[in-house]
């Protein structure tokens, strides 16, 4: 997982792997969260360039990322969604929650 | 050939699995000529049934889970069965949003995802017996 994760000034992207299901979703989620404690991230990017798959655990993990910036006042966006990733953003209305770049 | 066939696997219910349960669900239905948005429907729709399964079904004991797919014509039927904990109330838990463990960031959209993706999708459940997910889905249809 070389890479997933780039910090820089407040801002934090992470990639989200090639399939986004409960078992992937269980490290990802640690992970950005340590990393959203220990370096104050205000700006979360999950960039899902790389992503093929995502179900409603993946849903879970974004929503709860999306809380969590909202308490501290900081900003999530998702960018980089296939057609697939799109229509899974629109069944589960997260598109309504948080700001998707058109690519 | 005729368009009948049928096969059964059991797992283990490791959260690995419900990549395999996607797999196995994708090369049953080449046979069938599908789109891909047809086996990606039928991919989601697998991933929340098995993951309800690990989850909630066995709550992170290991149990077995069985899938079974079937093809009637153009039609698949997917049953995946755990002898977990069972449901309570399967209305309730159908309703989208609706989780029994929220501290886990379950999104409650199981279900609703399954009913989304799938043409029919019957649950039953018994509280410490388990739970049988039975989808079906009409695909290949397309003209070509």
């Amino acid at each position: 997982m070389e890479n997933q994760y780039e910090l820089k000034d407040g801002f934090l992207r992470v990639r989200i792997p090639k399939e986004l299901d409960h078992h992937s979703a269980i490290g990802l989620r640690a992970e950005t969260d340590m990393l959203i404690r220990t370096y104050h991230v205000r700006h979360l990017i999950f960039d899902f360039s790389g992503t093929e798959f995502m179900d409603s655990s993946g849903i879970g993990v974004i929503i709860g990322r999306c809380k969590n910036m909202n308490y501290s006042g900081g900003s999530v966006e998702a960018e980089h969604l296939n057609a697939r990733i799109e229509k899974i953003f629109l069944v589960s209305g997260l598109n309504k929650i948080i700001k998707v770049h058109k690519n | 050939m005729e368009n009948k066939n049928e096969i059964t696997i059991t797992f283990d219910s490791y959260s690995v699995n419900e990549g395999f349960a996607r797999m196995a669900a994708a090369a049953f239905l080449t046979e069938f000529n599908p789109t891909l948005d047809e086996i990606e429907d039928v991919k989601t729709a697998i991933s929340e049934a098995v993951t309800n399964a690990v989850i909630h079904g066995y709550e992170g004991t290991i149990g077995k889970v069985t899938l079974n797919f079937k093809r009637k014509g153009q039609e698949v039927e997917i049953i995946v069965e755990d002898h977990g904990k069972g449901i309570v109330d399967i209305e309730k838990a159908k309703q989208p949003f609706y989780t029994t463990k929220p501290e886990l960031e379950r999104s409650g959209m199981g279900f609703a995802f399954m009913e989304a993706f799938m043409d029919h999708v019957l649950v039953e459940s018994k509280p410490d017996e388990g739970t049988r997910v039975t989808m079906t889905k009409k695909v290949g249809m397309r003209e070509v």
